[in-house]
């Protein structure tokens, strides 16, 4: 496929925004139970839920460079029961807006209990919370499944990429998280920085399997089942046309084998390796400054690992555009 | 979709007008609906015989050449002061343009009419540029066809009367197994197409012979590959396997060809190889008399021919009484085939032998155990009636593939003969003639005899092109050289029935046989993919003498759109596009007709013309009219027809013959066909039929033209032909044979030159005979191993589509096709860039690996390259970055010979072009050299008048008013 | 299967790929209700736009045996078509009466996410109308009741010269199409997918003739009337020069 900027940009700043939240709920949540002290001001999860909320909305103007007429984006909500990609224009301002209302009562100080489940009392913030938390799930697996129903996009069509698109997300939250809390509480520092160590090396473990996975991958399709003809040898000859087509824009990287494998191993790096490093001395030796560079590495590592993403799938449409002549 | 908007609304003004498509030279019928003004849509037309409501992917295109870019609008001359070249000109007025030529042309034709030269392309009106050119008095006249496919129609013709395409070709209905040999996909595409579909539906086989596997050959049964210029040694070991295993058809040769005719072998006579005659007949005229003899078995005596009840040998060695020994000419057959095995051919085409007689067997086998009786009751020539008409389902097409070799003439011989042998000429599930053909052998139509049919303000004492039925018809001087500036109809090319433009400008430029004064090229790209040697054509075309003038002083184009040739015009016409004009499909000329019966057609123009565009033929009409040309002009002077609608409808051929360009609704009511006077309401009545008139023949009409006795006397009836006398089949090739005798000093007419002697009586051989392609002969076979042949794609006609915003998307630019197998042994990769070289020049380009070639072959698709700028195309254009022509490749003259004389790179005989001749080696380009294909032309500006701007993109939508 | 599926069946037998499937199409299309089909630098390098059918060539096996095959290819109007549920908008639909799968551009929001859903390659965006667009079997041609019956077919299938391709209801077993894939070996592409493509594919198929050894040799050989067997002499021995039995 070619990657288009648009989703890529998307994808990674949704995925991040969601991660944030996740990560600042995680922290009420940890402090409900006492887990952790209670400590962070309401300026914290204000200014961490505003701050998720931007990359959600920069995610979504960046959607709207993806479509031939943004003015109708409205109508894409249409087709919820068939379309993840409808189900996540539902949920990405569903999401968007329980963010926001987290954060708004967070700043508000409703505080006082909402509702009682058993022994629990629950405030507004941990409601909201809880909903936003479903919510961003639902939509880790609402964009995640725009990819990975396309049955004949294999490299896509796997759990993995549910799994990635959750993790990766996450761990890009919580590392923000992390830098984030330098500023506004650096006493969580270390909660966060711990847990975005942990969901990006959870993270690597499955994008690697994803990548192992994708090596396996033997295509189903094939020149002989696309064109119905049984023999070892066949080639095209002509494509039918010389100029490229939509079809030759639109499901080819163009890019060589070798640029391929750099950006592999550049996300791999950057996305994995470098902030894990990054995280680990910035929490062992107090130069917070790390934690940032933490999390900017990971972030330009996560638009080359969606970009691979995008890159790597291989349209089986493809097998019908090989030649000019 | 879209819900508004788009479709009509009552106020869109929707016509739908009938007329003939010209995307190629297919004439199909087409149903153009036209709203507000702008094509809307442009459909084969359901009612049309020829194409029964398809088109191809042309005629769907026609939209984009209509609104093409390239398109000229207004007359113009070249720039003072600017080179010819460089495309630089300035707008004249149609007067201004009209006022130069007619002095021009008048000072020629009252002095020397030979120094006006007109040729036109394909251009589907030579009966009208004919008579525009005899009327004139210029010997100079020739259409494409010498360097199309003369071959094909010289070699047919003098064989059996009739030849493929327009006048005549395999019946798929009924045939059960076709060959087909080296066809051009653009030629008689639809219908052939159409056929092939529908054979193939109902179980026949099909072979293809053809050393590349593309096109029709893709759907083949089987795929002979066969190397270039072979043709010849495999029809050769096919006819000798026929006959070897008797399984030729007797009683068709015995009947209607002269295979029992007894031969003359008698060495010191001057009839040697001569038929014998009984007596001179009583009236002479275009035609073979009936007047040979036969060696009858039944009585061991010779007799007349078709004497009733004999019955011929065909095979064996007699004496007449005088002692002349005597052969029956299939006994000089067998001999000449008796060493052409299946097993000699194998070395020279690289198809096993085992395959060519599996092939003959096949051919024989079909033809006389599958045979068709159809209940058509005919009497033939010799009034014998017959209850029926048989059918040896065996039929063949081949087209330029044989054609454009130097050896294609006997080829072709080859060919005719091996469908006689199977007994298959016009009928069922053979080869069918279409009217005006079956003609006599060779036809009547001849030129003038010397120079003295060419005279200052006179008619041409003959027609510009005829059909020499012997030394005596050539169009020579005294010292038997050539009177015409491409030397057809003398000693070098006595038959070239078609002409030799590929030879002209170069001619012309030599200044050998003669300097001339002024071109006029219609619709022929003569700088550019018509012209062998293109780089040099060029040049010569631009070519100035010492005092610095131009060494063909004035050269006039006429075209439709900017072509590569405009740029070296001194005076350029904006002809119409095919929509814009009047044509017609005349019998005159080569008509549309199908086996069942004659059949003629027309344009009527759809649109109005665009700028200030203008026929050519109303270009020829108003000249005409203005050079006082006896038959454009009233006995006072003045012009006799308004236009050219009104000179096709009155014009006749001579006054009161009833005989003009239109066969149907003639007389003053319409009521006549074929003859009859003029009707003022004749094209009214084309258009109301389709634009086409269909004559059906009675059935007992429609086989066996040539000795149908029906159908001869209903041709002489109708003034097809002048007599009503059989048309035997030429196995053995009398015509030949004179000039060979010519040329042995045997016979008392004319004869060649000394320097030319050798070659006639090679090459005029009474019977076919296999000899190596004349480059082959002469080039370096180790250097260069390789043929090189183009293949036309059936989505482009010749150079004109690559204006077409749709076609050139399909073939934007083009790669040699080489073997992979060939490739590899040069180290040459899928894509790489290459150099193509042949002992003439080289040319860069891309290779891309096919394992349907034969490996001694490679090819591209024909004229898809361009010259920059040119077509009105973008510099960076993929027509000319990447496309690339293999015309460099290609010498339209042999090496000239030790004292320096040049011979065309064509048949010995016809003067056919010999495209396909061509050696090449290929070897991989250098890493640094640019990858750009080689040569380069400098860039030509856009044309005053075409459209200047060329659109980042657009959107055909019609009817919007955008595109008027 | 009782509603109505309309279909191509292209006929690989016959198809000699000359496009004229191709040109057709975008002529019908441009000016309709499917147009208009942009082009972009037209008349420059790499010219490239909108079609809704290609002809391809492949060549398979190797020299001499190589079989070339022409392929052309338009949207399948799959039976059950990947690309319309993913729609988020509705605007790729399949019409219940007769099966076609459309694009309403009025709804489509451009996204493209149809066509990555569709393996065949059958959707093109429009560069500059910014909308999906499709093959939609001329669904303004073949309704239209001012035109002849015989005419109310698409344009690539009226403009076809060798017929390759058949235009019917693929549920009806008695139309010319049904007909075609039951007898010939019809079959669908990539149907690994079971998106059940309406239009089907015809395969090539082989005519041979068979000769027996026998048949070359006939007791009405022409050659017997040209004395060429040789007839031994009268005096020459034979048995009865030596034998009384």
């Amino acid at each position: 496929m070619h990657p288009a900027f648009s989703v890529i940009f998307l994808t990674t700043l949704i995925g991040t925004g969601q991660g944030l939240f996740l990560a600042l709920y995680t922290g009420q949540v940890y402090a409900f139970f006492h887990l952790l002290s209670e400590q962070a001001s309401k300026g914290f999860y204000l200014g961490g839920s505003l701050i998720a909320l931007s990359l959600l909305i920069a995610g979504l103007i960046a959607s709207f460079f993806h479509l031939g007429h943004p003015e109708r984006a409205w109508r894409s909500a249409a087709k919820w029961r068939t379309s993840w990609l409808s189900r996540e224009v539902l949920a990405l301002p569903a999401f968007m807006g329980m963010v926001l209302l987290y954060g708004a009562a967070h700043w508000l100080d409703w505080n006082q209990p909402l509702v009682t489940i058993g022994t629990l009392t629950l405030s507004a913030t941990m409601v909201f919370g809880a909903l936003g938390t479903v919510l961003c799930f639902v939509l880790f697996v609402c964009t995640a499944m725009i990819y990975a129903c396309l049955k004949f996009l294999q490299e896509w069509h796997s759990p993995l990429t549910v799994i990635n698109y959750l993790l990766l997300g996450s761990a890009s939250g919580f590392t923000l998280a992390t830098a984030y809390s330098v500023y506004a509480a650096p006493e969580l520092m270390g909660f966060y920085g711990k847990w975005a160590i942990i969901i990006t090396l959870l993270a690597m473990v499955t994008r690697v399997a994803s990548l192992m996975r994708n090596c396996k991958l033997k295509p189903k399709s094939t020149l002989q089942s696309a064109i119905g003809v049984r023999h070892n040898k066949i080639v095209q000859q002509a494509q039918g046309f010389m100029g490229g087509s939509f079809n030759t824009r639109e499901f080819f990287h163009g890019k060589s084998k070798i640029l391929l494998r750099s950006v592999k191993w550049v996300f791999l790096i950057t996305v994995f390796v470098l902030p894990l490093l990054l995280l680990a001395g910035g929490l062992s030796t107090s130069v917070t400054v790390l934690l940032s560079a933490a999390f900017l590495v990971q972030y330009a590592g996560l638009l080359a690992e969606r970009w691979f993403f995008f890159a790597q799938a291989n349209h089986p449409q493809n097998l019908y555009y090989q030649a000019i002549s | 979709m879209q819900t508004s908007a788009s479709t009509a609304t009552t106020q869109d003004r929707i016509e739908v007008k009938n007329t003939t498509c010209y995307m190629c030279a297919c004439r199909c019928g087409i149903r153009v609906t036209v709203k507000n003004g702008e094509v809307r849509y442009i459909e084969g037309n359901p009612e049309h015989p020829l194409n029964q409501g398809v088109i191809c992917a042309k005629g769907s295109s026609g939209i984009m050449k209509q609104y093409s870019p390239a398109r000229l609008t207004r007359p113009l001359r070249r720039k003072p002061g600017s080179e010819r070249g460089a495309g630089e000109f300035e707008p004249i007025s149609w007067e201004e343009a009209f006022t130069l030529i007619t002095e021009r042309l008048a000072r020629i034709r009252a002095t020397d009419p030979k120094k006006f030269a007109l040729f036109t392309g394909r251009d589907q009106m030579q009966a009208l540029t004919g008579l525009f050119a005899k009327q004139f008095g210029t010997p100079n006249y020739a259409a494409h066809g010498g360097f199309c496919s003369v071959n094909m129609a010289a070699g047919m013709i003098y064989t059996i009367g009739g030849s493929f395409w327009e006048f005549g070709g395999p019946d798929l209905e009924r045939a059960k197994l076709f060959v087909m040999i080296g066809t051009a996909e653009d030629h008689h595409s639809n219908p052939m197409k159409i056929a092939l579909s529908k054979f193939k539906r109902n179980g026949g086989r099909f072979v293809s012979i053809n050393p590349v596997r593309t096109g029709y050959s893709a759907i083949a049964d089987e795929w002979l590959p066969i190397r270039p210029g072979t043709d010849g040694a495999l029809l050769l070991a096919l006819i000798h396997e026929i006959i070897r295993l008797g399984l030729y058809d007797r009683d068709f040769l015995v009947q209607y060809s002269n295979s029992a005719e007894l031969v003359n072998l008698d060495e010191n006579s001057s009839e040697y190889g001569m038929f014998v005659r009984t007596e001179v007949p009583e009236e002479e005229g275009c035609f073979d008399p009936q007047n040979k003899l036969w060696w009858d078995r039944n009585t061991n005596k010779p007799v007349v021919t078709h004497a009733a009840g004999a019955d011929p040998f065909l095979l064996g060695e007699f004496n007449l009484k005088d002692g002349t020994p005597v052969k029956p000419s299939f006994q000089l057959l067998q001999e000449r085939v008796k060493d052409y095995t299946p097993e000699w051919a194998e070395g020279i085409t690289g198809i096993s032998a085992a395959t060519i007689r599996r092939l003959a067997h096949e051919m024989g086998i079909t033809a006389r155990d599958q045979k068709i009786e159809l209940p058509i009751a005919w009497t033939d020539a010799w009034g014998k009636e017959h209850e029926t008409v048989t059918g040896n389902p065996v039929a063949f097409h081949a087209m330029r593939g044989m054609a454009a070799h130097s050896n294609g003439f006997h080829t072709i011989r080859a060919m005719s003969i091996l469908m006689s042998l199977l007994g298959t000429i016009d009928r069922p599930g053979g080869f069918r003639h279409k009217a005006p053909f079956p003609r006599p052998i060779p036809p009547c139509a001849k030129t003038p005899k010397g120079p003295e049919g060419v005279q200052a303000n006179t008619p041409l004492g003959g027609m510009a092109l005829g059909w020499p039925a012997d030394p005596d018809d050539l169009f020579v001087d005294e010292k038997g050289e050539p009177v015409r500036l491409d030397k057809a109809f003398s000693w070098e090319y006595p038959l070239a029935v078609h002409g030799l433009m590929h030879n002209a400008i170069t001619n012309a430029w030599r200044g050998d046989p003669y300097p001339i004064d002024t071109m006029l090229i219609f619709m022929a790209n003569m700088a550019w993919n018509s012209a062998m040697n293109t780089v040099q054509v060029r040049d010569m075309l631009k070519d100035k003498r010492e005092d610095g003038e131009y060494k063909i002083p004035f050269l006039i184009v006429c075209d439709a759109f900017q072509s590569e040739m405009t740029a070296f015009a001194d005076l350029v016409l904006p002809d119409t596009t095919y929509l814009e004009r009047h044509d017609v499909m005349s019998m005159l000329d080569r008509p549309i007709s199908e086996f069942d019966g004659p059949v003629d057609s027309v344009r009527i123009p759809v649109l109005p013309p665009t700028g200030e565009c203008k026929p050519f033929q109303e270009v020829l009409i108003e000249l005409g009219s203005r050079l006082k040309l006896p038959v454009f002009v009233n006995q006072d002077g003045s012009r006799k027809y308004r236009d050219y609608p009104d000179f096709i409808i009155n014009y006749e051929t001579e006054p009161g013959s009833g005989i003009g360009f239109l066969a149907g609704w003639r007389g003053k009511g319409g009521e006549k066909f074929m003859r009859g006077e003029p009707n003022p309401r004749q094209w009214e009545m084309y258009a109301k039929n389709n634009c086409v008139y269909h004559y059906h023949l009675p059935r007992s009409y429609q086989y066996m033209r040539n000795w149908n006795q029906g159908y001869l006397e209903w041709a002489q009836r109708h003034r097809l032909t002048r007599y009503a006398e059989p048309i035997n089949i030429h196995i053995y090739s009398e015509v030949l044979q004179k000039f060979r005798l010519a040329a042995q000093g045997k016979s008392d007419g004319r004869q060649p030159p000394d320097r030319l002697r050798q070659r006639v009586d090679t090459y005029f051989d009474p019977l076919p005979f296999y000899h190596e392609p004349l480059e082959a002969q002469l080039s370096d076979n180790a250097r260069y191993p390789l043929n090189a042949v183009t293949q036309r794609p059936m989505a482009m006609y010749h150079s004109w589509d690559s204006q077409n915003a749709w076609l050139r998307q399909i073939h934007a630019h083009n790669y040699l096709f080489v073997n992979p197998q060939t490739a590899q042994a040069q180290g040459i990769a899928d894509n790489d860039w290459i150099w193509v070289e042949s002992m003439h020049g080289k040319v860069r380009c891309m290779c891309r690996h096919s394992e349907a070639v034969e490996p001694g072959t490679v090819w591209t698709w024909n004229a898809i390259g361009k010259s920059k700028g040119a077509w009105n195309l973008a510099p960076e254009a993929n027509e000319s970055e990447k496309g690339f022509l293999l015309n460099h490749l290609i010498s339209e003259e042999l090496p000239a010979n030790r004292d320096g004389a040049h011979l065309s790179n064509s048949d010995p005989v016809t003067g056919q072009a010999a495209w396909y001749d061509v050696k090449v080696r290929i070897y991989k380009a250098d890493a640094g050299e640019p990858e750009q294909t080689s040569p380069q032309f400098t860039a030509v500006p856009s044309a005053p008048g075409t459209r200047k701007v060329r659109p980042a993109w657009q959107a055909y939508f019609a009817g919007k008013g955008k595109w008027k | 299967m009782e509603m109505t599926q309309l279909a191509l069946v292209i006929d690989l037998n016959v198809c000699v790929g000359c496009h004229a499937c191709v040109t057709s199409c975008k002529e019908w299309n441009t000016s309709g209700q499917a147009g208009s089909m942009s082009d972009d630098r037209p008349y420059g390098a790499d010219p490239t736009g909108t079609f809704f059918n290609r002809v391809q060539t492949y060549e398979i096996g190797a020299f001499p045996n190589t079989e070339t095959l022409h392929f052309p290819k338009s949207c399948l109007h799959c039976e059950d078509p990947p690309c319309v549920p993913v729609c988020p908008t509705g605007a790729s639909y399949k019409r219940k009466e007769d099966g076609i799968v459309l694009v309403d551009y009025d709804k489509c929001i451009g996204c493209k996410y149809c066509s990555w859903a569709c393996p065949y390659g059958a959707r093109e965006i429009d560069e500059h109308q910014k909308v999906m667009k499709k093959c939609t079997l001329c669904v303004d041609r073949i309704y239209d009741q001012n035109l002849p019956e015989a005419e109310r077919k698409p344009a690539c299938v009226l403009a076809c010269p060798t017929s390759a391709r058949l235009f019917g209801d693929v549920h009806d077993p008695e139309s010319v199409v049904s007909a075609a894939i039951r007898e010939n070996g019809g079959y669908q592409l990539m149907p690994e997918w079971a998106t059940k493509p309406a239009s089907h594919y015809l395969p090539r198929r082989k005519t041979r003739i068979k000769i027996h050894a026998d048949e070359l040799s006939r007791a009405d050989n022409p050659l017997k009337k040209e004395r060429q067997l040789p007839q031994p002499g009268k005096s020459e021995p034979s048995l009865d020069d030596v034998t009384s039995w």
